[in-house]
């Protein structure tokens, strides 16, 4: 099979090229054929990659131009392999992570509990269940067209993070990290969608921003371009917001 | 310079980092990767804690079933912390907002592991470790917790004051991104690098980076390393890729066929015993395979649909309908630098947590659910007890010469000569300490690992990285990942083969017994002038 690689060195002339790789067929994962690429036929190759199993969130990249993990990835003949976008490409599949990760903490996306053995029924528990197996591979923040035009978007997976904290029983600063989000935030993501089939853990942080604007909502806030737009208390409730006309 | 420097991001670096900033040091966290790229995250069974809302359980039982299954090597005192502390500890991680599994009346639900005498391990899903790792992440980002990411540990920095011992100063990094070695000063640093079961190469089930480098640098800094030899085998990896089929396969009533689809062993007997009787049967009859087509779809469904998931994925075959084929595969490291039980290793100002380090609580075998409760508690204490280290210890170092000699190695290490490929030599590597230093083993075997890892040694000048690039050059990167890991794997068979006896996860079929008289003691590995010297020593290090 062939593999086509996007490659990039920033020492090289001529910036991105796109190499092919002759490889047996298989069935193995991209990983595996990536790292038989790198032991056995060019070790310049460069990727990211831990626990091989798709939870650590190491070796996120696009394949075709969709998001995947490379470990979970069956490989095709003619697959085009690329790096995630939105982050700077320090070389071939690998990015710098680090400015998407700082939105975790923009978007105060961590637990502040106060009681020292809180109680929580199984119920409560599963509000969260899947947005706190989060492994922050950053599929959905490359996926996410609202960083094409504005970078500093709190994106996806860190306002999946604050509703993960805001809907657990045990927060107790849901005000604070409600009124986080306002700007730049749940108001600014288009509900296009992109960024639910991409996520690896079955994610959807698009039905979590929603349910963050009607928790807003509730407590007063509402979304700001509606309110300018037709100069109303109308569309505070989290119903979705399609750009068509207002009534 | 900071107080305290954490090399590492896992679960037991995160804890630390946490609790020495609220000793109210300044903290930084320095690691080869991101937080939360780290082993803890394939923890899936448990954290072991006799909670107050359990009727049956009580912290005695859960120090009895940790004793037996160390098999004489724990430290009673320090498993006794241990356990002590464990619900301290559950109550810590509940109230920074673990999203643990709920009982029917709103309390932290538990489950049973294997060797315990009782419902016992706290879970989050199949995702206990994930779930932990992700929240202390997260307290990190609330308490202003600084990373230092994609830097890699080249090694300790130590001074030498007259009449003292030897002290920590800060360490030696390669940034990745740049290609730069750079030093970071500290007055404390503490080593949560994780265990070296990938010495075994594909045979483990452990991610790519369990390559041991935080506890060969604390061996070249002067440190000591006990009980090198112990190493888990987990019975049911999948046969080509190792990924783990977790235990709960067998718990929920999955059996072990032989290549005759014949059973041959008690599927729930301990971790070690199913993996002989495993190993046995493979060399016996070709292959072995976990069954569980009995159980039907809609309960592997409800029950192991990560089971399900993993075995089509990694191994191309549909549990409902086939077998799935498996073997054993090394799973985690009890040994490590050696600490007492402040976390101090014998190099003042230098800590230990985690998989890396051996607080003597898991001996010569690991229970089920105490690594997890482990990290949390020792990396605690390792966090508070750096911290205090730092404000005693002020005093500034020169550090100049030995950054200018990881400059030069670094520079030198794209000259060597590549003649042989260390791809190669790595796999090779895994191969024969899988075959001959893993499950089974005995004097022969291991001395010709051995010899064969000595001449490894000598052939590293003539091995080397292919890639010439400064920026971000894994293959750099996994060129001194197998240097850290030869130079771990003579520790282990020289540990191995001096330990003339069987114990836990050391088995030797020339010397079947247990001996106490002999051998019922720590290794304790270290380096003088740069040679290996090994001793068995009773107790814990004052």
């Amino acid at each position: 099979m062939t593999l086509e690689v996007m490659r990039y060195c920033p020492a090289a002339p001529n910036g991105a090229q796109k190499i092919s790789y002759e490889l047996e067929d298989a069935h193995q994962t991209l990983l595996e054929a990536l790292i038989t690429i790198k032991t056995s036929l060019d070790a310049t190759l460069s990727f990211c990659s831990d626990c091989r199993s798709g939870v650590c969130g190491s070796c996120a990249m696009r394949v075709n131009g969709v998001e995947v993990l490379a470990c979970t990835y069956q490989v095709c003949d003619g697959d085009t392999i690329e790096p995630l976008r939105h982050m700077e490409v320090i070389r071939d599949l690998i990015v710098d992570s680090e400015s998407a990760l700082t939105f975790n903490k923009k978007a105060h996306a961590y637990g502040s509990v106060s009681i020292k053995t809180p109680k929580v029924t199984p119920e409560e528990e599963k509000k969260n269940e899947f947005q706190s197996a989060c492994i922050l591979c950053a599929s959905c923040y490359s996926a996410c067209p609202v960083y094409d035009v504005n970078s500093n978007f709190l994106g996806p997976f860190a306002l999946t993070r604050n509703w993960r904290y805001v809907s657990d029983v045990r927060e107790t600063e849901v005000e604070d990290k409600i009124a986080t989000v306002q700007r730049n935030g749940i108001w600014d993501c288009t509900l296009c969608n992109e960024c639910v089939p991409v996520c690896p853990v079955g994610i959807a942080p698009k039905q979590d921003i929603v349910m963050l604007r009607s928790k807003s909502g509730v407590m007063g806030y509402m979304d700001p371009s509606f309110s300018t737009n037709i100069g109303g208390n109308f569309g505070n409730d989290g119903t979705p917001d399609f750009g068509g006309p207002a009534f | 310079m900071v107080d305290v420097l954490i090399i590492g991001a896992g679960g037991a670096a995160l804890s630390a980092a946490l609790k020495a900033k609220e000793s109210g040091a300044r903290v930084q966290v320095l690691s080869k990767s991101y937080p939360t790229r780290a082993q803890t995250c394939m923890a899936q069974g448990g954290i072991n804690a006799a909670l107050a809302h359990s009727d049956a359980d009580t912290v005695a039982l859960h120090v009895q079933d940790t004793l037996k299954s160390a098999q004489g090597l724990a430290s009673p005192e320090a498993v006794e912390f241990m356990c002590h502390e464990a619900p301290n500890a559950l109550a810590w991680l509940d109230s920074i907002g673990v999203p643990f599994s709920r009982n029917a009346n709103a309390q932290i639900a538990q489950r049973r592991l294997g060797g315990a005498s009782n419902v016992r391990a706290c879970y989050a899903q199949d995702y206990t470790g994930l779930k932990i790792l992700h929240t202390l992440y997260d307290q990190c980002n609330r308490h202003n917790i600084e990373f230092l990411n994609e830097r890699f540990l080249l090694n300790i920095l130590t001074q030498k004051v007259t009449d003292e011992p030897c002290c920590v100063s800060g360490v030696t990094a390669l940034n990745l991104r740049t290609g730069d070695v750079e030093a970071y000063e500290a007055r404390s640093v503490i080593i949560a690098t994780g265990g070296y079961s990938r010495i075994y190469h594909n045979h483990a089930t452990n991610a790519t980076g369990s390559t041991g480098d935080g506890i060969a640098a604390a061996l070249r800094a002067g440190a000591r390393l006990s009980d090198m030899e112990f190493i888990q085998f987990h019975p049911t990896a999948l046969h080509r890729s190792s990924v783990l089929i977790s235990e709960s396969a067998r718990g929920a009533g999955g059996y072990l066929l032989n290549a005759d689809h014949e059973r041959f062993t008690d599927e729930l007997a301990p971790r070690d015993v199913v993996s002989r009787e495993i190993l046995k049967e493979l060399e016996r009859s070709g292959a072995v395979y976990l069954d569980i087509r009995h159980l039907g779809e809609a309960f592997i469904d409800e029950q192991l649909p990560q089971e399900r998931k993993l075995a089509q994925q990694y191994e191309n075959v549909d549990p409902v309908y086939e077998l799935i084929p498996i073997k054993p595969a090394a799973h985690y490291c009890m040994g490590g630098i050696e600490v007492d039980a402040m976390s101090q290793t014998a190099v003042s100002g230098l800590y230990a947590c985690g998989e890396c380090a051996n607080h003597n609580v898991h001996g010569a075998n690991r229970l089920g659910g105490n690594s997890l409760l482990e990290l949390i508690v020792f990396g605690q204490s390792a966090g508070e007890q750096a911290a205090q280290h730092a404000q005693k210890h002020q005093n500034t170092c020169n550090y100049e010469a030995q950054l200018q000699q990881d400059r030069r190695f670094i520079e030198g290490i794209k000259y060597f000569t590549n003649q042989i490929d260390f791809y190669e030599k790595y796999r090779f590597m895994g191969n024969i300490f899988y075959n001959n230093a893993a499950i089974i083993r005995d004097d022969m075997g291991l001395k010709a690992v051995l010899a064969a890892v000595r001449q490894l040694q000598k052939e590293l000048p003539f091995m080397g990285p292919k890639d010439k690039s400064a920026t971000y050059n894994t293959n750099l990167v996994e060129f001194i990942e197998f240097g850290n890991m030869v130079e771990l794997a003579e520790v282990v068979l020289v540990s191995a083969i001096s330990r003339k006896e069987s114990r836990g996860a050391h088995f030797r079929s020339d010397a079947p017994q247990r001996d106490d008289t002999r051998f019922g003691a720590h290794t304790i590995a270290w380096k003088e002038d740069g040679v290996l010297c090994l001793d068995f020593i009773k107790g814990v290090r004052e």
